[in-house]
């Protein structure tokens, strides 16, 4: 197993003020829009941006949830069970803008999962998607996100993993992880 | 990625601790999904079930149901009449007809012990026991620990008093397997007339007082007396084991903390409890009953997934 950097902490810290700045240019003072982090690892993403946003940035409210798609997957009875985490969405999305956000897109199942489960908490006016990274060329489904933090061609049993800090490492980090095989 | 170890919810004997966790870790997610507005998901949507109950129920039945339907799953329900039900016979007739329905999961609830066993060596589908004569109903014992789980933050050191017909109860049974698995400790407390002879070879322990079972436990899960099941007369009249073994508000506000209530239902009011405990503060009675559902749906989601 071989592990390349492909984004360092310092990176990271520009791309996150870069995504943050867009959403503030598309969405003003988000008065009617809402930020959904896709569990599990959105959730990371959408908690740093959120912090930007208010603190860097001076936006006041921001609605924040988080969304679980387990059982709205579509590979049920065909892989493993995963394990639920936690919805957490207080308040309405009728009719607002509503943004996913996740840490890496992929075959875009997770967001058609979520594209269906948003539905259970009303009716959205819009819905975007962000992600840090977009492994193009990789999409079972017809999904593109909106804002992306870095275009990345990987092979099929490459893994991107992102490594947040305080959460799962001493830093911010972006890694290619790949079999010996290669 | 975790999985059931069981391909079948028969009783809480042949489920281990890392099934209990499973089911409760997935429940907790299905109860918030049952508070969203839209309380569906479809997981579920290619699966068949068929709820077959030999008993009269409507509680547990109507809570399976609804489990299935949230998770948009097919849903066939059919009750025998008590008078066809005959030991051995009727079981093969519902086996072929089962076979023939080609169902992927079946409930089912019958007056002996080992019907739902017995189901499973027959029939090629995913069984879960919603109560098997006087032997277990562990869908009862989980919903009851979750509750106790959610009121108390864990089961883990629980001081649990079971009071009542522990004799006839497949509640109680099911109960003390599924305590003692997560490390609470269990007592039973009624007439000795409803207690079986040797259940403390089970590792509960055994009072026959009231007030001092009450006085030691966290949580008193009260049973219902079984009228349709006493073939004798076990105590000399209901007024009898309501004062000997009833819980009024007196009684509780009495003890020196204070505790949970809990009833599997339906509730005999003034017999085991008074209307003023059942609906008090300390009672989890309808929790039990939401929690229920939450539980039911997580067990079926889990098993289903085992299904190729």
């Amino acid at each position: 197993m071989s592990s390349k950097i492909l984004l360092t902490s310092k990176e990271v810290d520009i791309i996150l003020h870069r995504l943050a700045c867009q959403l503030i240019e598309k969405h003003n003072d988000f008065s009617n829009t809402v930020l959904i982090g896709i569990q599990p690892r959105g959730k990371y993403l959408a908690d740093r941006i959120t912090d930007l946003l208010k603190n860097d940035y001076g936006i006041a409210d921001i609605n924040l949830g988080f969304l679980d798609i387990t059982f709205f997957r579509d590979d049920f009875r065909r892989d493993k069970t995963l394990e639920a985490n936690k919805t957490q969405i207080d308040f309405l999305v009728e009719d607002k803008k509503v943004v996913f956000i996740d840490d890496v897109l992929y075959t875009g199942r997770s967001i058609r999962a979520a594209l269906t489960a948003i539905q259970s908490f009303g009716r959205p006016g819009e819905i975007e998607l962000l992600v840090l990274i977009d492994r193009r060329y990789s999409r079972h489904l017809p999904i593109q996100p909106d804002y992306r933090g870095r275009q990345v061609d990987a092979f099929n049993d490459e893994r991107v993993k992102v490594q947040w800090k305080d959460v799962d490492a001493a830093e911010d980090g972006v890694y290619l992880i790949s079999n010996p095989i290669h | 990625m975790k999985e059931l170890s069981v391909n079948h919810l028969l009783g809480i004997k042949y489920i281990t601790k890392n099934d209990i966790d499973l089911i409760f870790e997935t429940a907790d997610q299905f109860k918030e999904v049952i508070n969203r507005p839209i309380k569906k998901v479809p997981s579920l949507q290619h699966i068949t079930i068929a709820n077959i109950f030999f008993e009269n129920s409507t509680r547990t039945k109507l809570s399976f149901e609804l489990a299935q339907k949230r998770l948009s799953a097919d849903v066939m329900s059919f009750s025998a009449a008590q008078s066809s039900v005959k030991k051995g016979e009727t079981l093969i007739d519902t086996v072929n007809n089962i076979l023939s329905m080609k169902v992927d999961m079946v409930v089912m609830r019958h007056s002996d012990p080992g019907a739902a066993h017995f189901l499973s060596r027959n029939v090629k589908a995913s069984i879960v026991n919603a109560g098997d004569g006087a032997h277990e109903h562990p869908t009862q014992a989980l919903l009851d620990s979750f509750s106790i789980r959610e009121r108390l933050g864990e089961v883990a050191g629980k001081k649990v008093v079971i009071v009542g017909d522990v004799l006839h109860s497949r509640v109680a049974l099911s109960n003390i397997f599924a305590l003692q698995m997560q490390g609470a400790e269990v007592m039973v407390c009624g007439p000795k007339t409803l207690i079986p002879r040797y259940i403390t070879e089970l590792g509960v322990k055994y009072e026959p007082n009231l007030r001092k079972a009450l006085e030691w436990c966290d949580v008193a899960n009260m049973l219902r007396v079984q009228n349709e099941r006493l073939d004798v007369n076990y105590f000399p009249s209901t007024r009898e084991y309501a004062q000997q073994y009833g819980v009024d508000k007196a009684l509780l506000d009495s003890l020196n903390k204070e505790i949970i209530i809990m009833h599997p239902g339906p509730i005999n009011r003034g017999v085991e409890i008074t209307s003023d405990v059942a609906d008090s503060q300390q009672s989890v009675i309808l929790d039990q009953v939401e929690n229920g559902v939450a539980v039911r749906m997580a067990v079926i989601y889990l098993l289903a997934s085992k299904i190729k």
